[in-house]
């Protein structure tokens, strides 16, 4: 979207004649040297990024019980440990369990609220969106204990339920973020449309509005899966003896000779993390645009 | 659309549009009711819950409800707590302030020098930003080690022949650790503030004569402070009870409120008391981000 406005503002702004081309080619690339530098400090920038995380795969492959240079030799042998590790696979299917039923209902609340946020006309509307957007800033561990607190006074048996709360209130309001931006993205006549043309709400929602919000959905529901699967704090508090995957890795990571089997699990989750996330983006940001240019 | 229709109606069909508009607002709240109604029973609720047993005893394994100050007294007269809050303030703020700088230019890349694919750098950036968090900490603490990817690379390259021990357990490695870790969340808002500055305003200051970098410092960096303002909020408030990368590569000199409230409900099994700390490290951090937007609006209003 920002990628249309610069360029509607690029027209509209320059088209006047070759002066001011010039005058833009030397602000946007100030004497030529301006572009090369911040190129390289962003390729800098990414290989800050994604390098922590690449050193688990390299590690997971390296046959020796220590996280040291050099590398030894290639091995197979810690993924092979995985699959006979009850724990892992008991928190797995935990997390599992968690993330579908959270994604699940994250995105049906989100469908909603952003059908309301964006269609209708409410009174204290910017407040309600912050209301529902503070778990996003409020340190999780003062929601993980703070949702403690409330369950063990309410006499709740920490288990899978409780841990799946914690994370549905982390994962509406990236839910609401993704939808809102799809329901902006299109014309609300076509919605009156279908009204005037004799369906009801439902049937508009149906046929309509969830076809066209489809990526938005399919976006919201694997994003808020990622976030759930991969989320610690909130389940460390919640779970009871229920462990999720990422706190069976905390368990795991007190012990010294099991280092290289929580990098092999650690590189199959990440790998799978991001092609899940990418995936979402490509949904989200694909699809074809239905507003009108122009407005 | 809608506010033109409402202006060419006449009375009547006003007073229609007006009682139309008020049942639209109630089927706007009626969807937005049931994620309001998890919002309140998983965050507004609980929030009660901690606040009533912050002012709650913990007598060995029993709670004694009987209202007290106890807690709140008990922060005040142990040094040790309002040093580590002051640590984590502190230790927060260096992360808020590597990451934003770190973050700045490479927003201003993507916003100013990027002509294609500007959404793939966003992808790109974002992309760590969800993949679990606790793994990435773990990575650094693998990669900071004193037999770790660091210092054995350099040790097999024959640069060092001893281990660096600065690496690991310190501030340092928890500020390096956060900075990697919330980068995405300041790069973007930075990124969305540049986006909207109008391009000609700073043709206007560079045809009247000012050179590229005065442009910038007057123009680019004074138009783009909200978005490096809702940077280091997003940054600070949720870092400073922060508890998995202290815990992880902080060491004891890296240790942060986050630890101290959980050891509350871990060995020490104090809850009211991680309660009342909890509190008062919310209102600190309120009242230094109170703090923070005054200065702006105060400099603002000198400046312009």
């Amino acid at each position: 979207m920002s990628d249309r406005r610069a360029s509607t503002n690029a027209t509209g702004g320059y088209a006047a004649g070759e002066r001011d081309d010039a005058v833009v080619r030397r602000v946007r690339c100030p004497r030529g040297l301006g572009l090369n530098g911040f190129g390289i400090y962003a390729v800098a920038y990414l290989v800050f990024l994604y390098l922590p995380v690449a050193v688990l795969p390299v590690f997971s492959f390296n046959d020796s019980q220590y996280v040291t240079f050099p590398l030894k030799g290639f091995t197979f042998k810690w993924y092979e440990a995985l699959a006979d590790s009850h724990g892992l696979l008991n928190g797995f299917w935990n997390s599992v369990k968690v993330a579908v039923s959270v994604s699940i209902l994250s995105t049906i609340l989100g469908v909603f609220a952003a059908k309301a946020v964006t269609r209708y006309r409410m009174r204290g509307r910017g407040g309600l969106l912050g209301f529902i957007m503070v778990p996003l800033v409020i340190p999780e561990i003062i929601l993980g204990i703070s949702l403690l607190m409330t369950f063990s006074l309410g006499g709740v048996k920490l288990s899978l339920v409780t841990v799946g709360i914690g994370h549905l209130l982390l994962c509406v309001p990236f839910s609401m973020l993704v939808l809102i931006s799809r329901m902006e993205g299109f014309d609300p006549s076509m919605e009156e449309a279908a009204r005037d043309l004799g369906e009801n709400a439902w049937g508009t929602f149906r046929r309509v509005t969830l076809p066209i919000i489809f990526p938005g959905v399919v976006a919201s529901l694997l994003l808020t899966f990622t976030i759930s699967f991969d989320e610690f704090v909130l389940a460390f508090f919640l779970c009871g003896t229920d462990a999720t995957l990422p706190v069976h890795i905390w368990s795991q990571l007190r012990f010294p000779e099991r280092l290289p089997s929580v990098l092999s699990l650690g590189a199959i989750i990440v790998v799978a993390s991001t092609i899940v996330v990418f995936a979402a983006e490509l949904i989200r940001r694909g699809g074809v645009q239905l507003k009108p240019s122009g407005l | 659309m809608n506010a033109a229709r409402t202006a060419s109606g006449s009375g009547p069909r006003w007073r229609v549009r007006a009682w139309f508009m008020r049942s639209e607002s109630g089927r706007g709240y009626a969807l937005l009711s049931p994620t309001l109604v998890v919002v309140v029973l998983g965050l507004l609720f609980p929030m009660l819950i901690l606040t009533t047993m912050s002012f709650w005893k913990q007598e060995y394994v029993d709670l004694v409800r009987t209202f007290t100050t106890e807690n709140y007294a008990a922060f005040f007269d142990k040094r040790i707590y309002s040093l580590i809050l002051y640590r984590s303030i502190r230790i927060s703020a260096l992360v808020t302030l590597v990451t934003i700088v770190l973050a700045y230019p490479l927003a201003y890349y993507i916003a100013f020098h990027v002509k294609k694919n500007k959404m793939m750098w966003i992808v790109l950036v974002t992309i760590p930003f969800w993949t679990s968090y606790l793994l990435r900490v773990f990575a650094w603490k693998v990669i900071l080690g004193y037999n770790g990817v660091v210092n054995s690379g350099l040790i097999s390259l024959g640069i060092i022949s001893e281990p660096l021990e600065f690496l690991l357990y310190n501030p340092t490695a928890v500020v390096i650790t956060l900075a990697h870790a919330w980068a995405a969340v300041a790069i973007l808002p930075i990124y969305v503030s540049l986006e909207k500055i109008d391009r000609s305003l700073i043709e206007a200051a560079r045809d009247l004569g000012e050179s590229a970098f005065m442009t910038f410092v007057r123009v680019t960096l004074p138009l783009s402070l909200p978005g490096v303002i809702a940077a280091s909020l997003l940054v600070f408030i949720p870092t400073v009870g922060d508890y998995v990368t202290p815990a992880l590569v902080g060491g004891t000199r890296g240790i942060m409120m986050g630890n101290i409230i959980q050891s509350m409900f871990g060995k020490a099994l104090n809850w009211p008391l991680g309660a009342a700390l909890s509190i008062i490290s919310m209102l600190t951090v309120t009242l230094a981000v109170c703090v923070l937007l005054g200065a702006t609006r105060w400099y603002r209003k000198k400046v312009g």
